[in-house]
């Protein structure tokens, strides 16, 4: 089966980047890609053009984006019943230490620096996806609940 | 400076095994063991016998615990402003679709299942030394100051001094209660 990965990026050269990398370290993961934080929740909430968007099974998110920045696509992604679980992992080039505390408390599962050099880098995704899609155990959306249309109204109005 | 794991474990061959393996994997952690969600809880407030713990840098926690539980343990932690950035992992033998669900929905920041065998469970460790204690940044956060107590004249926190009086963990559940009830 699959395993959907989110990246939320905005550097396309990142974004190559990561694509190859998980390529080399794992045939079976679907990577999809949203370049900023509009674009990210769109593909989460399955709105528009994502109606039929998989859930992601991890979600890689950078910090700075245009539009909606990768804070603000943190906090709504953990503050949203149905989306929280899924574990969102920080991506990011920033190294400040208000950047990782203010990520753990919006809770985030974890935080990396990008790093500079490619090797470093295809290296990192190795990590993240040996650990996240090997090792840890991922939940599974819970389809028992009901089912609240994101307008609030509910089936058959 | 070493790191700190805290591992909240009841079972006294796997605390045996942890400790091994973590030995083994690296020398540099200081592991500190709670037995029961109470004492975990004492620890991490800095309460009782346990007034001068240092704050974990990690939690391992089991979800079956005596006395409290540890999905109560983990909804504590991660309900509590200076407690939360604490990453902690769920470390259990249950394997359970609804344990995991409820785990990631009370904000642990993962969950494994302890395997059965030996070499395997070492090679878990091993991981979770790898990826938690050397790949991931962690928060640096207050590191071994306990948060001033509050006085009654606001909402702000004042500068993290350590004072050494029993009654800080008492003072630290007002604070964080005094916070909430301002709408922090």
């Amino acid at each position: 089966m699959a395993l959907e990965v989110l990246l939320v990026e905005d550097s396309p050269g990142d974004v190559r980047l990561t694509r190859e990398a998980f390529r080399t370290a794992n045939n079976s993961v679907r990577l999809h890609v949203a370049t900023d934080g509009v674009d990210a929740m769109a593909f989460l909430n399955r709105e528009g053009a994502y109606a039929d968007a998989p859930r992601p099974d991890l979600t890689l998110l950078d910090l700075n984006m245009p539009r909606m920045d990768g804070r603000q696509v943190l906090a709504r992604i953990k503050s949203d019943e149905s989306l929280k679980t899924i574990p969102t992992v920080i991506l990011t080039t920033s190294t400040a230490d208000e950047d990782i505390v203010s990520s753990y408390r919006l809770h985030a599962n974890c935080y990396f620096s990008k790093p500079v050099q490619l090797e470093d880098f295809e290296s990192l995704v190795k990590t993240i996806n040996d650990f996240w899609l090997t090792v840890a155990k991922l939940p599974h959306e819970d389809l028992t609940a009901a089912v609240v249309p994101k307008d609030g109204k509910s089936l058959g109005e | 400076m070493p790191l700190e794991v805290l591992v909240v474990e009841d079972s006294s061959g796997d605390i045996r095994l942890t400790r091994e393996a973590f030995r083994d994997v690296n020398p540099f952690i200081h592991l500190e063991v709670a037995h029961d969600g109470v004492e975990a809880m004492a620890f991490l407030r800095r309460q009782g016998a346990h007034l001068h713990a240092p704050r974990p840098d990690l939690i391992l926690l089991d979800l079956n615990l005596p006395k409290m539980d540890g999905r109560q343990v983990l909804a504590m932690i991660k309900d509590d402003d200076i407690l939360k950035t604490i990453p902690t992992v769920i470390l259990t033998s249950s394997e359970a679709e609804a344990d995991v669900l409820k785990s990631y929905q009370l904000q642990a920041n993962c969950y494994l299942s302890k395997p059965m065998h030996f070499e395997a469970f070492h090679g878990l460790v091993k991981s979770i030394n790898d990826f938690w204690l050397t790949k991931v940044k962690l928060p640096q956060n207050e590191q071994g100051d306990a948060p001033e107590p509050s006085i009654d004249t606001g909402h702000e926190r004042s500068p993290k001094k350590s004072l050494g009086t029993k009654s800080l963990g008492t003072r630290r559940n007002n604070e964080s209660d005094r916070r909430k009830r301002n709408g922090h």
